[in-house]
C-alpha cells in the first residue's frame, strides 16, 4: 500500500471521519456524539476512539431512549460504554411524555420515532451541546444525499435545507452563536456496504441483531416487524417465526427486519453487496410516510 | 481493495446528466429496486411520460416541486475496482457556487455537450470551473450521439472546438467519449454504434482513470489540527506524551524525518508516526489522518504547521486569491472585514483590493468591479491579522484554499483559491525590498504581440510601432524574434519543443518589460496556439494587458517576398520544419487585431495597431475593413 500511496477507500473513509472528530474536538467547547448501538453510532464510536488515540475520547456519549428499544440494544449500549470507559448520558423520550412536552400517538401504528426529536433537542439545550455528532450516511435517503457533514441548527434546533452553508474541501464551518449547534455527521460518505467492510476488517462488535437468529415477526406493509410489548397487532396480522436480522436498528415499532441467513460479518457484507433494496426501504417504515419524510422531520429536529 | 475516486458533474436536465448518473448507477446496478419504485410511482403522479431518473437525486421537496435540482447531492456507487463519490451540481450559472462547492474536493469533472448543439456556454462554464478548482481530470461527454446518428465528423468537431477553448484553461488531461446516455452506448458497454470510437466506455475509464500521482508527495505540509495530551495519571508512559494530529496536506513524512515548526521556526526529528488507533506507520502521505511525536518537547499548538527545513510553504499575510462569492445577502466588498479558515487557522483577514472581477462565460476580466456579489469569481488580496502558512492552491489545493466566514452570519460567504507564488510573492517578504507597485511607476506597460508567417510584414510593422511609441514619449522595446535568437535564445533549435521554450522566454522577456512600464513590441512567428495561449495567460496572471495581432499575410505572398530567401530554402528541402512549407501555422482563434495587406502599408497597419493600443483593451476590436488603408487616422 505505501509503496503506491494509494489508500484504500476504508482507509480514505476512515481518515475523513477521524479529520472530522479531532476538528470538532479542537473547534467546540461541548461536543457528544449520539449513540443507539445501532451499526452506525457503533461504527462511529469506533473510529472516534481512534481519532484520539492514546487519550481517552475527549466527549461524553448520549442516548435518546424512546423506551420502546429492543432489550439487546440497551445491553449491547450498556456494555459497549463500560468496555470503552465511555460517559454515558441517556436522554428519555418517557420523561417528555410524563411532563406533558410530547403526545404519544395513539392507535397500532403508534411510534415514539417522531417524539425523539422532543428529548433530542431538550437534552441538547439541557447541556449545553454545542456539536452533535450524528451517524447519518447520505446514502440512506435522498434528503440525507444533501446535508453537509457540518450541518448547522438554529436556535430552535431547526434545518433549513433551503440555506445550508457551501463546504468545500475539508474546510469545515463550525461557527455559531450560543444557543445554536452543529450537526456533524463523520461518516456522511460510507455507504451501508462500507460499514459492513469496515465492521469486518476492524473486527468491531456489532448486536446481535444483526445477525441471523429465530424470531417471532408479523408482516405489516411488506415489511417484517418483531413482535415485542410495543406493537399492538392490528386485525389479520399474524405472529409467525422466521430466519430473520435487523439491517438498522431504531425503534421497536418502526424497524422491521429481513428473512436472512446470514450470521457472521462476512455473509452479511455478501448479502448487503448482492441487496438490490436499501436499508431503510426494506426496514424503516417511518422513511414510508410521504415522498418527503425525512426531510420533514429533519427540519424539526431530528437526527 | 478498491480505492475512492470523487467526481463531480455539473449541468442540468437538458442536457442529459440525471440521465447519464441514472444510467451509471443503474447499469452498474447501483440503483435499488425500492428506489426505482418510488421514482416510478412518481413520474406516474405528476404524469412524466417516462420514468424521470432525475428525481433520484433531486432530494429536496423544492427541488421536486420545482423540477430542478438546487444544490450539491451526493451518490455512491461502485464497482469491484473503486468506490465512486458524484458530487451533482445544477449547471445554470445562478448555481455557480454549488459547482464550486461540488468540484472543490473532486478528483475528476464530467462535462457533458449535446451533440446536436456543441460546446454552449454552460459547457465553457463547467470546464473552467472545474480547472479553476484544480480537479485534475476532465472527461468530456458529447452526449445525444444517437441524435447525430453517430456522426464522427461531428463529433471530431465538437472535440477539437472544446480542445480550443481548453488550450487556455489550466487542464492537463482531457478525455472525450461519444456516448448516449438514454440508449447506454459506451457508458457501461461499448457501443456498437461507433466502430470508428477507440477508447474505453465512460465506467471503465472512471475504474481506470490514474489519480494516485495527483497529489502533492513532494512538499511536505503537515497542518497542526489537535494535540493528543492524554495526561493519564495512571500510566506513566503516557503522562508526557504530546501527539500531534492532523491531516497530511503534503508530502512524505516518516519516522527521523528533519523537520521544522512554523511559524516559531523551532526544528526538531520525527519520532514516530501512527495512524488512527494507535497503528505504527512506516510512512504517510496525503490525506492520511495521522498523529507524530517529535524528538523534542517543544511548544506546538492547533494552526501551526510541520514541515521540512529546506521545503516551506510561503508565509505572510498578503494573499492574492480567486475568490468566489455564495452570499446573496452581502457582497464582498473593498476594506470589509473576514474570517478565513485556512487549513486549521482561523484569522480575521481585510479585502485590501479587487484586481478584477470574471466572467465565467467569457474569461473576460473586469477591472473596473467594485464588489463580487453572489455567484461571481474575482481576484482579491487579502490581509489576514496574522501570517498564514501557505502554497499555491495550483501546486496544493489542501494549502492553497481558504473559505470566506461573515463574522456578523458566521455564513460560509466565498472560498478562495490562492493564486501562483509569483503573485503571491510580491506582496511578501521576498519581494517586499521591491517596494514600487506598478501603478507608482511613471509609465505602464503592455505587451503588443505580432504573429504571423514569415515574410508576413510582422518585424515591418513592429519596428514602426515601436518608432511612433517612443517618438510619442512612450517607452518601448522591440523584441525581434530573429534577433533573439542571436542572444537569449541561442541555444534553441526549431524543434516543437525549442519553438515552445522560445516562445515562453520571449513572452517572459515581455512581461517583464510590460510590468516595468515599457509597451513591449514582440515580433514572432510564434506558430503554435497554445504557446501563445500561455504567453496571454501569463500576462493576465501578472494583470498585464497583452495584444495579439496577428499579421494574416497569405502564404503565398509571403513566399513571393520571401524577404531572406528561406521559403526558397524549405522548398529545396535545404531546411526542414519551416512554417508554412512543412510545419503547420495555427492562426489565432481570437486575436485582439487582424492586419492583413489589404489594410495598407506597414506605416498605415501601425497606425491602427496605435489605434487599438488606444483603445479600453477588453476583448477583441473588429479588425478594420480591407482595401482602405487611405482611411487610417
Amino acid at each position: 500500500m505505501t509503496a503506491t500511496y494509494e489508500l484504500t477507500n476504508l482507509r480514505a473513509l476512515e481518515a475523513e471521519a477521524v479529520h472530522v472528530f479531532r476538528e470538532v474536538a479542537a473547534d467546540f467547547e461541548r461536543p457528544v456524539l449520539l449513540f443507539s448501538g445501532g451499526k452506525d453510532s457503533v461504527v462511529m464510536l469506533h473510529v472516534a476512539a481512534k481519532a484520539f488515540w492514546p487519550a481517552p475520547l475527549p466527549f461524553p456519549v448520549m442516548h435518546v431512549d424512546t423506551g420502546h428499544n429492543l432489550d439487546e440494544v440497551i445491553a449491547f449500549r450498556d456494555a459497549t460504554v463500560e468496555r470503552m470507559g465511555v460517559r454515558l448520558i441517556v436522554a428519555r423520550v418517557q420523561d417528555d411524555i410524563d411532563a406533558g412536552r410530547a403526545v404519544e400517538e395513539a392507535g397500532p401504528r403508534a411510534s415514539r420515532n417522531r417524539l425523539q426529536s422532543v428529548t433530542l433537542l431538550r437534552a441538547i439545550a439541557g447541556n449545553r451541546f454545542d456539536a452533535v455528532f450524528g451517524g447519518a450516511r447520505r446514502d440512506e435517503d435522498k434528503a440525507r444525499a444533501k446535508e453537509r457533514v457540518y450541518s448547522f441548527r438554529d436556535e430552535f434546533g431547526q434545518w433549513d435545507p433551503r440555506n445550508q452553508r457551501p463546504e468545500l474541501w475539508n474546510l469545515y464551518n463550525g461557527d455559531h452563536r450560543r444557543g445554536e449547534h452543529i450537526r456533524v455527521f463523520p461518516l456522511s460518505n460510507w455507504t451501508e456496504l462500507d460499514i459492513w467492510q469496515y465492521v469486518l476488517e476492524e473486527a468491531i462488535e456489532i448486536p446481535p441483531l444483526y445477525f441471523s437468529h429465530r424470531r417471532r415477526v408479523f408482516e405489516r406493509d411488506g415489511m417484517l416487524l418483531a413482535v415485542s410489548p410495543y406493537v399492538t397487532l392490528a386485525e389479520g396480522e399474524e405472529p409467525f417465526e422466521a430466519s430473520v436480522r435487523f439491517r438498522t436498528v431504531g425503534d421497536a415499532t418502526c424497524t422491521g427486519c429481513v428473512e436472512s441467513a446470514a450470521a457472521t460479518p462476512e455473509q452479511v457484507v455478501a448479502e448487503v453487496a448482492a441487496s438490490r433494496m436499501t436499508e431503510r426501504g426494506a426496514t424503516r417504515a417511518d422513511d414510508r410516510i410521504s415522498e418527503a419524510g425525512m426531510e420533514d422531520r429533519k427540519k424539526e429536529g431530528y437526527f | 481493495m478498491p480505492e475512492l475516486l470523487r467526481l463531480a458533474t455539473a449541468g442540468s436536465v437538458d442536457d442529459g446528466k440525471s440521465t447519464l448518473i441514472g444510467r451509471l448507477l443503474y447499469d452498474s446496478k447501483s440503483i435499488f429496486v425500492d428506489q426505482l419504485e418510488a421514482v416510478e410511482r412518481t413520474s406516474r403522479e405528476r404524469g412524466d411520460s417516462q420514468t424521470n431518473l432525475a428525481l433520484l437525486t433531486d432530494g429536496l421537496r423544492a427541488e421536486r416541486e420545482q423540477g430542478i435540482t438546487i444544490d450539491v447531492a451526493y451518490r455512491y456507487f461502485a464497482t469491484p475496482r473503486r468506490k465512486f463519490i458524484i458530487a451533482d451540481t445544477p449547471g445554470h450559472i445562478q448555481y455557480t457556487r454549488n459547482m464550486v462547492t461540488g468540484a472543490s474536493t473532486a478528483d475528476l469533472a464530467l462535462v457533458l455537450i449535446d451533440a446536436r448543439n456543441g460546446v454552449l456556454e454552460q459547457s465553457r462554464r463547467h470546464a473552467f470551473i472545474a480547472t479553476l478548482l484544480g480537479i485534475p481530470h476532465l472527461v468530456v461527454c458529447v452526449n445525444k450521439m444517437d441524435l447525430v446518428d453517430w456522426s464522427q465528423e461531428r463529433f471530431e468537431e465538437i472535440r477539437d472546438e472544446f480542445r480550443r477553448f481548453a488550450m487556455k484553461l489550466e487542464v492537463h488531461d482531457v478525455t472525450f467519449l461519444p456516448i448516449s446516455a438514454l440508449h447506454g452506448d459506451n457508458v457501461v458497454q461499448r457501443s456498437a454504434n461507433s466502430p470508428w470510437y477507440e477508447g474505453t466506455p465512460l465506467l471503465h475509464h472512471l475504474e481506470e482513470v490514474h489519480i494516485a500521482s495527483d497529489r502533492n508527495l513532494i512538499d511536505t505540509r503537515f497542518p497542526v489540527q489537535y494535540v493528543i495530551r492524554p495526561q493519564s495519571g495512571t500510566d506513566a508512559d503516557l503522562h508526557d506524551y504530546r501527539g500531534y494530529a492532523g491531516t497530511v496536506a503534503g508530502g512524505v513524512i516518516k519516522a527521523g524525518d528533519e523537520v521544522v515548526v512554523l511559524p516559531s521556526g523551532f526544528t526538531s526529528r520525527i519520532e514516530e508516526v501512527r495512524g488512527p488507533g494507535g497503528e505504527p506507520l512506516e510512512e504517510a502521505f496525503p490525506p492520511q489522518a495521522i498523529s507524530l511525536t517529535l524528538t523534542d518537547h517543544l511548544d506546538i499548538a492547533r494552526g501551526d504547521m510541520i514541515c521540512r527545513p529546506h521545503n516551506r510553504p510561503l508565509v505572510g499575510q498578503d494573499v492574492d486569491a480567486m475568490v468566489c462569492w455564495f452570499s446573496d445577502q452581502s457582497p464582498l466588498t473593498v476594506g470589509a472585514r473576514y474570517r478565513l479558515r485556512h487549513t486549521t487557522r482561523s484569522v480575521m483577514a481585510k479585502a485590501e483590493h479587487l484586481d478584477y472581477r470574471l466572467n465565467v462565460n467569457t474569461l473576460h476580466r473586469d477591472g473596473s468591479a467594485g464588489s463580487l456579489t453572489l455567484n461571481e469569481i474575482g481576484r482579491v488580496r487579502l490581509r489576514a491579522q496574522t501570517p498564514l502558512m501557505f502554497d499555491p492552491y495550483r501546486r496544493n489545493r489542501a494549502t492553497g484554499s481558504f473559505i470566506v466566514i461573515d463574522p456578523a452570519t458566521n455564513d460560509t460567504v466565498g472560498a478562495g483559491m490562492i493564486v501562483g507564488a509569483e503573485q503571491a510573492n510580491l506582496t511578501n517578504v521576498v519581494w517586499h525590498a521591491n517596494a514600487v507597485e506598478r501603478r507608482q511607476r511613471p509609465t505602464q506597460g503592455l505587451t503588443v504581440w505580432l504573429t504571423g508567417l514569415s515574410g508576413s510584414g510582422k518585424s515591418t510593422v513592429a519596428v514602426e510601432v515601436e518608432r511612433r511609441l517612443v517618438a510619442a514619449g512612450r517607452p518601448a522595446y522591440l523584441l525581434d524574434g530573429d534577433n533573439l535568437r542571436h542572444g537569449l535564445n541561442a541555444d534553441l533549435g526549431f524543434s516543437a519543443a525549442d519553438r515552445g521554450e522560445n516562445v515562453r522566454r520571449v513572452g517572459e522577456v515581455a512581461r517583464l518589460f510590460a510590468d516595468a512600464g515599457v509597451v513591449a513590441v514582440v515580433s514572432l512567428v510564434s506558430p503554435y496556439r497554445a504557446d501563445r495561449a500561455r504567453v496571454r495567460a501569463m500576462h493576465e496572471e501578472a494583470g498585464l494587458r497583452f495584444v495579439e495581432v496577428f499579421v494574416d499575410t497569405p502564404l503565398d505572398v509571403c513566399e513571393a517576398r520571401d524577404p531572406k530567401g528561406m521559403y526558397a530554402r524549405a522548398r529545396a528541402g535545404e531546411i526542414t520544419g519551416f512554417t508554412g512549407v512543412d510545419d503547420p501555422y495555427e492562426p489565432p482563434e481570437q486575436p485582439d487585431l487582424v492586419l492583413r495587406p489589404g489594410h495598407g502599408s506597414p506605416s498605415a497597419m501601425a497606425d491602427w495597431v496605435l489605434l487599438h493600443l488606444e483603445g479600453p483593451g477588453d476583448g477583441p476590436a473588429a479588425p478594420p475593413p480591407e482595401d482602405t488603408g487611405a482611411a487610417g487616422p
